[in-house]
């Protein structure tokens, strides 16, 4: 297929001295500063939207958060999209029912409870399960199954560093994610007609789990999660569609037969088990050839070729060596 | 109030969604670049799609209408209705070919033959074109017979709306489901069978 090339409009583009403050912009909101320096989330500063909920010990572990060569240096999307425009059927269907239904929703306390074919199981405090990790800021390509984009300054912790403390056992082949179930806190998990079954589960291969792009989110732009994007504890594997990357996490679990996955129930036939991006494998109903990178504008949707492993092919094809990724899309 | 139903005015009333939509556009253009979210394209796709499903469900509810409640006035605007109808669905379709797609004739070409519910918004779409160019008196009168038997592709084009809708949601199904019971419900009540009972309860 012919595409055009790119052309970016120029609220699409973070200017460079904006790029370079963001080192700064971090250290500074979380101290609560002003974060004029940084456009995206000036807007939310201003609504005191950043003034962060979060324990203190969270605080003090993000603030001391270190750049990762795995970042991207493409342009940000502003704070107020990523917060105010994504997935969480917990809350709602609607791209702003998240953030819109998502604040009553109380992430700490928080335990996570860890069982199956490991040495150590049990349920354990967020504070313990993230206690001594070095948090890291990586940006990261975000690319959602319906065919747009973004681009998120996460905070987290190597996934493989968490599951590396309880000990898995070799006959661990897959991990298990849940979400909570709180219906009385979420609207999404007592709405009367639901798309998909609650809680909602994601699995990971071992191999996939334990690789080192995939992390443990707690935070993004430089303070913890907000309640819409999965606070405390989300999942972001960058080379797979977003809804791998599983939010508000309480269960993790180590097992030997793979479970099927939400969305997998839901509809085995649009969404497999691994759901890597993948520009060549379509969506029944739609092409993931191209995506559209927010934000876009009116007359430029900002469309983008849709790269292999969303450009993290470098990093993972070599997991899926000998696979038939159109079979096991 | 009955006047200004079957009046020119009811243009107004007609026109009240594009009023919205520009009202849209312009702040998004000069006040605030924000007010239709980070994907303005496909908002004002969908927006533009919204509006031109309430109109079908508008126009096709008029015979209903008439036959259980004689809004007579009404019945005068059905074509006005089919007309606006069109041109939102129009609009709909330009906004994607022009916004999301941005003219690529080849994206354009694989969407309608590979993407089911594109085929059926599509020829949903040229049902309704095939209408409104028809909808004068000259063709009418013209057509007379095969007027009639032309505009019953309409009933076709309302189920081929619906699919359209219905294959592209992934989540939102609630509302479908209500939007395709409405639409079932206006055209259930068009078959003669039904028409038959509701006039013997009423001559009861």
């Amino acid at each position: 297929m012919k595409t055009q090339p790119t052309k970016l409009t120029e609220a699409a583009v973070t200017p460079e001295a904006v790029y370079l403050n963001r080192r700064q912009y971090l250290k500074a909101s979380a101290l609560g500063l002003g974060a004029a320096a940084f456009s995206g989330a000036s807007q939310a500063a201003d609504d005191g939207q950043l003034s962060d909920p979060a324990p203190l010990w969270m605080k003090t572990q993000l603030n001391e958060s270190t750049a990762s060569p795995f970042s991207t240096n493409e342009a940000l999307t502003p704070y107020e999209y990523v917060t105010g425009y994504n997935n969480f059927y917990e809350f709602g269907t609607d791209k702003s029912d998240p953030e819109k239904y998502g604040q009553g929703f109380e992430p700490h306390p928080w335990s996570v409870m860890v069982s199956g074919a490991a040495e150590k199981t049990g349920t354990f405090d967020l504070e313990d399960v993230l206690k001594g990790l070095s948090v890291e800021e990586r940006i990261y390509r975000l690319r959602c199954v319906e065919a747009w984009s973004m681009v998120i300054p996460w905070l987290g912790v190597p996934l493989s560093s968490i599951l590396a403390r309880y000990r898995p056992l070799s006959r661990a082949k897959y991990v298990v994610f849940e979400t909570v179930y709180r219906p009385e806190q979420m609207p999404g998990q007592r709405a009367f007609f639901n798309a998909i079954d609650y809680p909602y589960v994601e699995v990971l291969r071992i191999d996939e789990a334990m690789h080192p792009l995939t992390l443990m989110a707690v935070g993004v732009y430089g303070r913890s999660l907000p309640n819409q994007n999965g606070a405390p504890l989300r999942l972001v594997v960058p080379w797979k569609y977003g809804f791998k990357s599983i939010k508000s996490i309480q269960k993790i679990s180590f097992v030997e037969q793979r479970p099927k996955t939400t969305w997998e129930r839901a509809n085995p036939r649009e969404y497999g088990f691994f759901a890597n991006v993948n520009p060549k494998v379509s969506h029944p109903r739609w092409s993931q050839a191209e995506e559209r990178r927010l934000p876009g504008s009116l007359f430029s949707a900002n469309r983008i070729p849709t790269k292999m492993f969303n450009g993290y092919a470098n990093e993972v094809a070599s997991l899926y060596q000998g696979l038939d990724l159109s079979v096991y899309y | 109030m009955r006047y200004f139903l079957a009046s020119k005015g009811f243009w107004l009333v007609l026109g009240a969604p594009l009023y919205y939509v520009l009202y849209q556009i312009g702040q998004v253009l000069w006040v605030r670049p924000g007010a239709l979210g980070p994907d303005p394209a496909q908002a004002l796709v969908t927006l533009l799609g919204e509006i031109a499903l309430w109109m079908l469900i508008l126009v096709l509810s008029v015979t209903p209408l008439r036959k259980v409640f004689q809004l007579l006035r009404l019945h005068g605007q059905r074509r006005a209705m089919g007309i606006a109808c069109f041109g939102y669905a129009l609009l709909h379709w330009l906004a994607y070919a022009a916004l999301l797609l941005e003219w690529q004739w080849a994206t354009l070409g694989d969407d309608l033959l590979k993407r089911p519910y594109i085929s059926a918004g599509f020829l949903a779409g040229l049902i309704l074109l095939a209408m409104a160019a028809t909808s004068n008196d000259w063709s009418t009168r013209r057509l007379s017979r095969r007027w009639r038997q032309l505009h019953r592709w309409g009933y076709l084009a309302a189920a081929l709306v619906i699919l359209h809708v219905f294959w592209i949601a992934r989540s939102n199904f609630f509302e479908i489901v209500i939007y395709a019971l409405i639409v079932a419900g206006l055209l259930v009540v068009r078959w003669p069978w039904f028409i038959q009972k509701i006039k013997m309860i009423k001559d009861v």
